[in-house]
């Protein structure tokens, strides 16, 4: 038993280290100003209108980004079963592929596709059709999470759904249910697990995102994640940015504890 | 009178990947029989079955149901039901909402639902089961419970694809009565897939013993295991003696060098042919009493009997018996004719495809 325990160790140590006292750093900026003394400034600043348009924005852009991978990422996860496409396949690995790029330089490349002049605009501008472009728009910002997150919807989703028993679903249609309502009884509340993890993976990274929208917004569009950045970075008040990352950390958390809650009412509960 | 076929495969054929699984299959299938498909694993037996639960469609042939051609039906539209190898159970539903899912897909009233969900649980022996969840049931509870949910829709056929395979011996042989009973119950047919002789032997008024895509004999099972048609199903039918012999002339065949008195006519003279005898119908008497003289080489007590090996003609002849012979007792071999049994040795190379396979 002891000899267990100490086999915990080293990852205690990580997430003492890296996780624990960062965190109560955090709290002690975001509940102090700059003179040390206690104050809840920092995290009320939170309803300031700037800061409540960037976090509203920022919700908007992340429920449409994982709206999109989720109708991109079920059919295909779908499919991939249906193929009988084992795990560790070389067509499961091309899907999840760009997640073994840089993520910084990923984003780059959408910059250069969608950019003023860029590899897109060249395209449309040689077919004869209006000279536009996306870059600084929130589809652009959309199109950049979409890209960077949709892995994190597929591998979820793709574990669940192929993990359904062929016999599940043939019991189903011997039952007599059609292809729909295999769909709709079995298949769907089966893969509601996935579901929810995909929606976190999603969800979590492209509500706080400050990478994405610095490139693909060029700097006109400000998530709350940018607006963190920005207390941290130019205008160097720590105190400030801490606060507001506490609130969206709360937030964030709240979300995620209704969508396990829905999911486990929504188990078992399918008819 | 002849009687009309509930179900009538006519020349099924399938293959998968270039792999011949059926070939030419024709199968008649009665109205409230318990027939069971028998063979090794790969014999096309599982084919057969989901053939007829239209989750595969035949190459080629016909698959015809109470008159009427569904080879083409999807499984959804055919009036009869599996139970799956493992159970198959909607694991996100209680057992209530498993059992009640058919009557809900078609449409049926609460309260008939409601009546049907605790009918079927008292036929399993499972009343008050309904809020369970599948997982919280044992593998021979939750076998029951596939049974329960099938057997709601009242289907003219229920189709079991080893629904026995994952249970233990003692659970396996309860079941094995269960099943029996519950067919008498319902008064419909069980169409039952197993590799499993005994389960074959107890519980099937037909067996079709299949290998290789063919049917090997068709029959019932006092038939199948006293008179097998041939050495794969002498073999794969309880123990054997198989050895090749020649037919003297009628009720008389010699094998191993000693001529046998038996009850078998029709081989004409001097016919090569092969001799089954079934290990429990080898009588070992004293040296000079009986037919062939052997040698015990050697002995297992086995519970209910011994099993002895003998050492007779060149040839090692397995013997139940309860009586005990020490190895290296000397023995005389002696068989009562009605206890042979001759079969013709398969002639051409297609026939041996369809005969012995280890």
């Amino acid at each position: 038993m002891n000899k267990k325990k100490l086999l915990a160790g080293p990852y205690l140590l990580w997430m003492v280290a890296f996780t624990v006292i960062p965190l109560i750093m955090i709290a002690v900026y975001g509940f102090t100003d700059r003179t040390g003394a206690f104050t809840w400034e920092n995290v009320t600043a939170m309803i300031r209108p700037e800061h409540m348009k960037a976090l509203w924005l920022s919700l908007k852009l992340a429920f449409l980004c994982t709206a999109v991978c989720l109708f991109l990422a079920y059919p295909l996860a779908l499919i991939l079963k249906a193929k009988g496409v084992k795990k560790g396949s070389f067509v499961v690995m091309v899907f999840i592929l760009p997640m073994w790029m840089n993520f910084l330089l990923r984003t780059y490349a959408w910059l250069n596709l969608l950019d003023d002049g860029g590899i897109l605009c060249t395209l449309l501008e040689k077919l004869g059709l209006a000279r536009f472009s996306i870059i600084g728009t929130n589809t652009a910002i959309v199109l950049g999470m979409v890209y960077n997150f949709l892995p994190f919807m597929v591998l979820p989703l793709y574990n669940v759904i192929s993990k359904i028993d062929e016999n599940v679903i043939n019991a189903a249609r011997d039952l007599g249910a059609n292809g729909f309502q295999v769909f709709r009884r079995i298949i769907l509340p089966l893969s509601f697990p996935g579901i929810v993890s995909g929606i976190t993976m999603v969800f979590v990274p492209s509500m706080t995102t400050f990478a994405i929208s610095d490139l693909l917004g060029a700097r006109k569009i400000m998530l709350i994640g940018n607006i963190i950045e920005q207390e941290f970075s130019t205008a160097a008040n720590w105190n400030l940015g801490s606060g507001l990352s506490l609130v969206l950390m709360v937030f964030i958390l709240i979300s995620m504890a209704a969508l396990s809650h829905y999911d486990k009412n929504g188990e078992g509960t399918s008819f | 009178m002849m009687k009309q076929p509930l179900i009538n495969l006519v020349d099924i054929s399938k293959q998968y990947d270039g792999t011949t699984v059926l070939d030419q299959l024709n199968l008649e299938i009665f109205e409230n029989q318990f027939v069971t498909l028998l063979g090794p694993s790969g014999c096309g037996k599982t084919t057969t079955l989901r053939i007829i639960g239209g989750f595969e469609t035949p190459d080629a042939g016909r698959v015809i149901f109470d008159g009427k051609d569904i080879t083409q039906v999807p499984p959804h539209k055919r009036a009869l039901n599996t139970v799956f190898q493992k159970y198959a159970l909607f694991t996100h539903m209680n057992i209530g909402e498993n059992i009640a899912f058919g009557l809900k897909i078609k449409g049926k009233s609460k309260s008939y639902i409601q009546d049907k969900i605790k009918y079927a649980l008292k036929l399993v022996n499972l009343e008050g089961f309904e809020k369970r969840m599948p997982d919280s049931l044992s593998g021979g509870q939750q076998q029951r419970i596939a049974i329960a949910r099938a057997i709601v829709n009242e289907p003219k056929v229920l189709l079991l694809d080893e629904p026995l395979g994952a249970l233990d011996l003692k659970l396996r042989q309860d079941m094995q009565y269960e099943l029996i009973r519950l067919k008498n119950e319902l008064g419909i047919t069980f169409i039952y897939v197993t590799h499993d002789q005994e389960e074959a032997l107890t519980m099937s008024d037909n067996i079709v013993v299949m290998n290789q895509g063919y049917i090997q004999q068709m029959g019932t099972p006092e038939k199948i295991y006293n008179e097998p048609e041939n050495a794969f199903v002498a073999d794969f039918i309880g123990e054997s003696n198989i050895i090749g012999g020649t037919m003297i002339r009628d009720r008389l065949v010699e094998i191993l060098g000693a001529r046998f008195a038996c009850v078998d006519e029709g081989f004409g003279t001097d016919c090569p042919v092969d001799v089954v005898i079934r290990p429990e119908d080898v009588d070992l008497l004293k040296p000079g009493e009986g037919t062939l003289e052997g040698v015990v080489s050697h002995l297992i007590f086995k519970g209910v009997h011994y099993e002895m090996e003998v050492m007779a003609g060149g040839f090692e002849w397995l013997v139940h018996s309860t009586d005990m012979f020490p190895v290296g007792t000397q023995v005389s071999i002696h068989v009562d004719p009605f206890d042979i049994q001759i079969m013709h040795k398969p002639e051409s190379e297609d026939e041996e495809a369809v005969g012995v396979n280890e």
